[in-house]
């Protein structure tokens, strides 16, 4: 039991990295008013072209470096798309995920089945020494790792610095902003590149460490379940992380039952849990979010932002 | 120019500034200079061009044409942020803070400084210049926390914090009490006696007689004058009509040639109705009254005591708790098509903002320009410029948003197409809030004009407007009627203002 309750420990962390850099791009671009839904597709994109890179050169990082400019590159069309054109962003983004589903999918397809070097498990000396939790946190590939200082980057640049207070008030009152010099437009196009590259570090951490290889849809959702996190998490990062490792957890959970054989539930509900139990949070956290009146979404999220004449 | 009677450089010279918009060149060839230490009033009309000018000058627009100096050297501004350097900021008059940040976290929003952020040092030194210049404030507290006044010191504090040495205020007063804006222009004189220039832009004449060094009033996009405000104070310290005459381009009358009321039938009786109010408290509390056929009938009272709930009450937007409400002794909600309403709330109720004046036209009167499910937008067309003409409203194109009207033009636009309805009753909710004398004098003819048609039901916090339209005035406090005086009765309109107070 014992050594049941540390794999499914360890499984919580591995199994909420990709979506944990995806929410976390995520909030970034919500925080500026830009709402990407094209996570999705992201995230694909970045599984595939850090794969693709790492099959032909064998080197792990330029693989990485790809994916994360590739998922950047992808926000870009998607920045284009809502900051400059001013285009409805709930269909721009959805536009992005299905090409980048379809584009991934078919550019993909010579690759699936190959295999190639991948991020194999590094124990981070000192800190692995940590009885139970130096085994749990400490003993995963290298893609893990950052996100341990992410996390409290994102959350201290958001409060505690001047860029991330010029972030906040972007999405909360573009015009407020703009009347006090900020370049509204020049910061979305930031912040929305920056959602993009996490979520191309998120799928390269799918298709390099996690699952290595390729296989079309790899990424199973966890895009969307990234942007149900961002507002489970109330668009604060540390929240982010907790929603991330719960999302992990349940996983590892639907794992453990399956390696342990316990089959009084089928194999395929285990499966939905992880979905499921998003749906669930999401509907009971905006309940009594609502309820509490807390802050909610960045004000002006979504909406394009125009100088009035 | 006239008053280079002072031998110093202008800190800001503006010459021929031109800019257009689509349709409308809101400024024509404005001269316009700024002195040290001065406030400048910027006197004009709605839809004058004072914004827009002050727009220029603070970086959001781009003139089309002329030049700008700032202490002699010649500058142009391609954002806000090039104006602040500059010394040169703008208060809005709709307020441009971030509601669910703190006082201090808006006044160091967009200011140069090292990344990382300290607030509490941030507070620290807004507290200090709010104690200096007697602005008070808690600097932690959240803009949604704040009344509009108080949003409007952090505006200030923020001019302040970044030391600005024009600061312009677009209206500044019309959302005060008062006492604010006796406490605003303390802040205005303090800024003043620090050698820094503020430009006051107002449609009130009586405050700008009160503050100015110095009033140049624009009137469709010109300058039609730069004086001393010595120079147009009567002797009794009131505006002199001249002053007035410049703005509007014309005598203004503000005494409206009411014929007195003929005796008509009933038409509207609103019988010891109550009404709950939003968070179900008793609002109005047993009100009986009639309206006769060419009355014009007025509820006056501070806001706020009821007579927003009576009259959705009247207009069928609000359940009524008991009592009944009859137009031509029918129930009023079997009559809803002949009543017309013009609510207090002109974006929000009575237009749609977004939407193109043709629709907006359309709105209250689709079933008079449609045949079945079909909208027959060239009669809509027809009627709409119809009523541009007719009521002088200042639109250049029927596809242009309502929300890019002035607030005068729009309400005139809205009272036109209420008016095209013939209603037998027309409820006017603060018909004139916000306007200028140009634009209420015309609201004002156009309510007396209607009122030979129907009846209409005044609600007006304004004693003046009520004064000149009434034929009676019921006095609202706290949900009840504490009277109804007729407009022609001296004595009783001596006691208005006391009932308003709820004394009796």
């Amino acid at each position: 039991m014992e050594s049941g309750a540390l794999f499914v420990a360890k499984i919580s962390i591995t199994s909420s990295m990709a979506v944990l850099y995806a929410t976390i791009g995520e909030i970034f671009a919500e925080r500026s008013g830009v709402l990407n839904l094209g996570v999705e597709g992201m995230m694909l994109m970045g599984a595939l072209s850090g794969f693709a890179t790492v099959h032909a050169t064998h080197s792990l990082w330029l693989g990485v470096g790809v994916a994360m400019a590739i998922g950047g590159v992808f926000a870009l069309i998607h920045g284009f798309f809502a900051i400059t054109l001013k285009v409805n962003q709930v269909v721009s983004g959805l536009a992005l995920t299905l090409f980048g589903i379809g584009l991934s999918d078919f550019l993909g397809r010579p690759l699936i089945g190959k295999v190639s070097v991948k991020f194999e498990p590094v124990s981070l000396y000192p800190l692995y020494k940590i009885p139970v939790l130096g085994d749990v946190f400490f003993s995963h590939s290298l893609l893990v790792y950052p996100a341990y200082l992410l996390v409290p980057a994102a959350y201290l640049f958001l409060y505690r610095t001047r860029y991330g207070l010029e972030l906040r008030s972007v999405g909360e009152n573009p015009s407020a902003a703009d009347t006090v010099g900020i370049a509204v437009a020049r910061l979305r196009y930031c912040y929305t590149f920056l959602g993009g590259v996490l979520a191309g570090l998120g799928g390269a951490y799918l298709s390099l460490a996690y699952t290595p290889g390729w296989k079309e849809q790899m990424t199973g959702g966890q895009g969307w379940i990234a942007i149900a996190l961002v507002i489970f998490a109330m668009w604060d990062p540390l929240r982010a992380a907790g929603g991330a490792i719960l999302f992990g957890f349940i996983n590892a959970f639907q794992f453990y039952c399956q390696a342990a054989g316990i089959t009084v539930v089928p194999g395929y509900i285990l499966r939905m849990l992880p979905y499921l139990f998003t749906i669930g949070v999401l509907v009971i956290i905006t309940r009594w979010e609502a309820a509490r009146k807390r802050v909610g979404a960045p004000s002006a999220l979504g909406i394009a932002f125009e100088r009035e004449e | 120019m006239s008053g280079s009677d002072l031998p110093r450089t202008p800190a800001v010279l503006m010459k021929g500034i031109v800019k257009r918009f689509p349709g409308v060149t809101a400024n024509r060839g404005v001269d316009f200079r700024i002195l040290k230490g001065e406030i400048h009033s910027l006197l004009g009309e709605n839809g004058a061009g004072k914004t827009t000018l002050m727009n220029v000058l603070s970086g959001f627009y781009q003139p089309d044409e002329g030049e700008m100096f700032v202490n002699g050297q010649k500058v142009s501004f391609r954002s806000p942020r090039d104006a602040l350097d500059h010394g040169i900021g703008m208060i809005h008059q709709h307020f441009q803070l971030v509601r669910n940040f703190t006082v201090a976290e808006n006044i160091i929003l967009g200011v140069p400084g090292p990344w990382t952020l300290n607030m509490d040092n941030v507070e620290k030194s807004v507290d200090e210049i709010s104690n200096r210049y007697g602005l008070a404030i808690d600097s932690r507290a959240h803009i949604w926390e704040l009344s509009v006044g108080e949003q409007q010191r952090v505006e200030i504090l923020r001019m302040l914090f970044r030391k600005v040495n024009i600061l312009i205020m677009d209206e500044p007063t019309s959302v005060l009490a008062p006492q604010e804006i006796e406490s605003l222009f303390e802040t205005m004189r303090k800024i003043k006696n620090e050698g820094r220039s503020v430009v006051f832009i107002t449609h009130k004449l009586e405050e700008v007689l009160e503050i100015s060094d110095y009033i140049t009033v624009l009137r469709r996009g010109k300058v039609m004058s730069t004086v001393r405000p010595e120079k147009v104070r009567e002797r009794d310290g009131t505006v002199s009509t001249e002053l007035a005459r410049m703005m509007v381009g014309r005598e203004v009358i503000l005494e409206v040639g009411k014929q007195p009321m003929k005796t008509n039938r009933v038409l509207l009786k609103v019988d010891n109705v109550s009404v709950m109010g939003d968070r179900g408290e008793l609002a109005v509390k047993g009100i009986s009254f009639t309206v006769r056929k060419g009355e014009i009938f007025a509820i006056l009272g501070v806001a706020g005591n009821g007579q927003r709930e009576l009259v959705e009450a009247i207009v069928c937007l609000r359940q009524k708790q008991g009592g009944q409400i009859l137009l031509a002794e029918k129930d009023i909600s079997a009559c809803l098509d002949s009543i017309a309403y013009i609510p207090e709330d002109r974006t929000g109720l009575g237009s749609v903002p977004d939407m193109p004046l043709m629709e907006n036209v359309a709105l209250t009167n689709r079933a008079r320009f449609s045949k079945g499910p079909l909208v027959n937008w060239k009669a809509v067309r027809e009627k709409a410029l119809g009523l541009i003409q007719e009521y002088n409203i200042a639109a250049p194109s029927l596809e242009m948003k309502a929300r890019q009207l002035s607030g005068g033009n729009l309400q005139k636009l809205i009272l036109a197409r209420e008016f095209t309805q013939d209603p037998l009753l027309l409820v006017a909710e603060q018909p004139t809030r916000g306007l200028d004398i140009g634009a209420t004098e015309e609201v004002w003819q156009s309510l007396l004009r209607q009122r030979e048609k129907g009846a209409i039901l005044l609600v007006s916090g304004d004693m003046k407007e009520v004064l000149s339209l009434a034929d009676n005035i019921l006095v609202m406090f706290r949900g009840q009627a504490m009277d109804i005086i007729s407009g022609e009765d001296e004595k009783g309109i001596e006691r208005i203002g006391p009932l308003m107070a709820g004394l009796r």
